[in-house]
């Protein structure tokens, strides 16, 4: 019976030991980018690299965000945060309308719709990229948020998930709407839009970390430095030629840069495992 | 509260017609239960009066008024769902609280009205609970409450009881139709349950493939059913179909009589003018079952006493009854009288 537990003990152990193990392996790399925001850069680029975080914290920080190297870094997080929420709550609104209309109405070409915007699935932005770009251009859309948002707005993803949330919704409950007298609209914004909020919450999640980490269209569409958004901005820091990497102010940016997503993910996911747990089963 | 009129409706999905002219006059507050076999139309034409179908042909009136083409919300009907159809993200005040929130009702009056609702039904201490916190017999208690808060002129109820178990269901039946007697709101409920039909309905319609067979009240429609198959389909056990020869009095044109089993006696095999054989007996304490195989191999069902004396199984019996109490139905399966 001991052995058994002692067994058991060890082997939990082990388990432990591996994953933490793992941790320190994805954490590595983390923590030398913080270490390198929080030094100076003499020290920096003295061997060996230093691993323990020194004194220049405050000033690095402040630095990046108030000047940075282009623009400061603070508007780059700004831009980058329009851009991801643009990105996350348009798709989201746009897919619950389209999945809403494609279930619950019979128009000609209903079908039609569905596998159309089906397809566009297969299409990411780099292959439509070029005509895109043209669209967009004509438009007068360079340098602008709705630049950055609206061509990366279309979800056919989100829009698959929300129909096929909506057909597992007993089609009784339309009905008990309708005779309590809801309107298409009113029924989509009182009954199905609170039943989603589990699938929405879960989509921003991802659709946000979407809209932060584009790198090629921000590339594209905006010029002007003062519409960088962040992850494009940081490779924008480096230098060309040979001036001296400002690396403490870049590492400090990319650190920066990861923080909104970690920040998402840890708040939604409350909200998530919550809907989860109350599951209307 | 109001009078419905249902003028030769008809519905067809597509070529395939569904109802066959479905015509009946509802009076102010009288319950009227439809009753058939699954796939018979009969929710079908429930929910064509609560404007949930459209009308292929024929008119259906609430109150005098034509509402082929209205909207359910302005049919002023509620209606009670087999599942319930709860709002599940509402607690069970905003579940109630929904369709008069919709009509502009004005908060305070919400609030009394879904209070005194609550109270006929006993959801008092419910009222802030989610519907997925509640047992079947509260939340469709729920249902009803949304029903009536609305004070609608027509309640519709589609199969409402039939996810419950069976001494719920017994209850439920019993509180729906005090309630209904009570708020005197006009009724139209869907079962396919007989005894719901039997101990609910001021009058029944009995549907068989969209077609409306017998209309009348639940007695009267037992004591006197049109054809076969109303005579079947309402009692249980099912009345007893035997070959006509055996009743010399039959009418001509007879193809089958009819007879229940509670009007069919055991007596001594000597002597009968029909024996037949013991199958088996079901003792249900206050009556008897008794299934009898008869020589041409027609089974029929004899219900008697529970005191009375019980064969043995495998005995051989004779049948008898009283000539007035048997029916007799020709070819077309029509009652001939």
């Amino acid at each position: 019976m001991s052995g058994m537990v002692e067994k058991r003990g060890a082997a939990h152990w082990f388990t432990h030991l591996g994953m933490i193990l793992g941790v320190v392996i994805i954490g590595f790399p983390i923590w030398l980018a913080f270490v390198a925001s929080t030094v100076s850069q003499p020290e920096i680029v003295q061997p060996p690299m230093p691993v323990w975080p020194g004194d220049q914290l405050v000033e690095n920080y402040a630095k990046a965000l108030l000047s940075g190297v282009n623009v400061p870094v603070a508007r780059m997080l700004f831009n980058s945060g329009v851009m991801a929420l643009g990105i996350a709550l348009g798709k989201i609104s746009i897919s619950l309308l389209s999945a809403f209309a494609i279930v619950y109405f019979r128009f000609p070409g209903r079908l039609v719709f569905f596998w159309l915007i089906f397809i566009t699935l297969m299409l990411p932005v780099e292959v439509r990229i070029v005509p895109t770009y043209e669209v967009a251009a004509r438009l007068g859309l360079l340098n602008s948020y709705p630049g950055l948002i609206l061509p990366l707005i279309a979800s056919a993803t989100a829009t698959f998930l929300f129909r096929q949330f909506f057909m597992t919704v007993p089609d009784e409950l339309a009905e008990a709407a309708r005779v309590d007298g809801a309107r298409p609209m009113r029924f989509f914004i009182d009954i199905l839009m609170p039943m989603s909020r589990t699938n929405m919450a879960a989509l921003f999640v991802i659709l946000f970390i979407y809209g932060w980490n584009q790198y090629l269209w921000p590339l594209l569409i905006t010029t002007d430095p003062e519409m960088n958004t962040i992850v494009m901005g940081i490779r924008q820091m480096f230098p060309s030629g040979d001036d001296i990497a400002d690396w403490p102010v870049i590492m400090a940016t990319a650190i920066l840069a990861m923080l909104p997503p970690v920040i998402v993910v840890i708040t939604m996911q409350k909200l998530f495992i919550r809907g989860l747990v109350e599951s209307e089963k | 509260m109001a009078t419905i009129r249902l003028d030769n409706v008809k519905k067809s999905f597509g070529k395939t017609q569904v109802i066959h002219g479905v015509s009946i006059d509802i009076a102010d507050g009288e319950f009227i239960v439809i009753v058939g076999p699954s796939g018979c139309g009969k929710s079908t034409l429930l929910r064509m009066v609560a404007g949930l179908e459209t009308i292929t042909d024929g008119t259906v009136e609430i109150d005098g008024a034509r509402v082929n083409d209205d909207e359910p919300m302005d049919r002023d009907i509620a209606m009670v769902f087999q599942n319930y159809a709860l709002y599940p993200h509402m607690s069970v005040f905003g579940n109630m609280a929904y369709g008069l929130k919709i009509a502009r009702t004005p908060k305070a009056e919400i609030k009394a009205r879904v209070q005194a609702a609550a109270k006929t039904l006993q959801l008092e201490a419910y009222l802030d609970r989610k519907p997925r916190e509640l047992s079947g017999g509260q939340r469709q208690r729920v249902a009803m409450g949304r029903a009536i808060v609305r004070k609608p002129k027509a309640f519709l109820f589609d199969e409402p009881l039939s996810n419950l178990d069976a001494k719920l269901r017994v209850q439920m039946r019993l509180e729906i139709h005090a309630l209904q007697r009570e708020l005197g709101i006009t009724a139209l409920y869907v079962t396919h349950d007989q005894i719901e039909a039997m101990t609910m309905a001021d009058r029944m319609i009995v549907m068989r493939d969209g077609v409306a067979e017998q209309i009348g009240a639940p007695l009267e429609v037992y004591e006197n059913p049109d054809n076969r198959f109303v005579a079947e389909f309402i009692g249980s056990p099912a009345t007893n179909f035997l070959a006509p020869a055996l009743v010399p009095e039959a009418p001509a044109g007879t193809a089958w009589i009819g007879i229940r089993p509670e009007h069919v006696k055991l007596a001594e095999a000597e002597g009968a003018s029909l024996t037949g054989k013991v199958l088996h007996i079901e003792a249900l304490g206050a009556e008897t079952l008794v299934h009898v195989v008869l020589a041409d191999g027609t089974h029929a069902t004899v219900r008697q006493e529970g005191h009375l004396p019980k064969p043995a199984e495998g005995a051989r019996v004779g049948l008898a009854w009283h000539l007035a109490e048997v029916m007799f139905f020709d070819t077309q399966e029509r009652r001939l009288r």
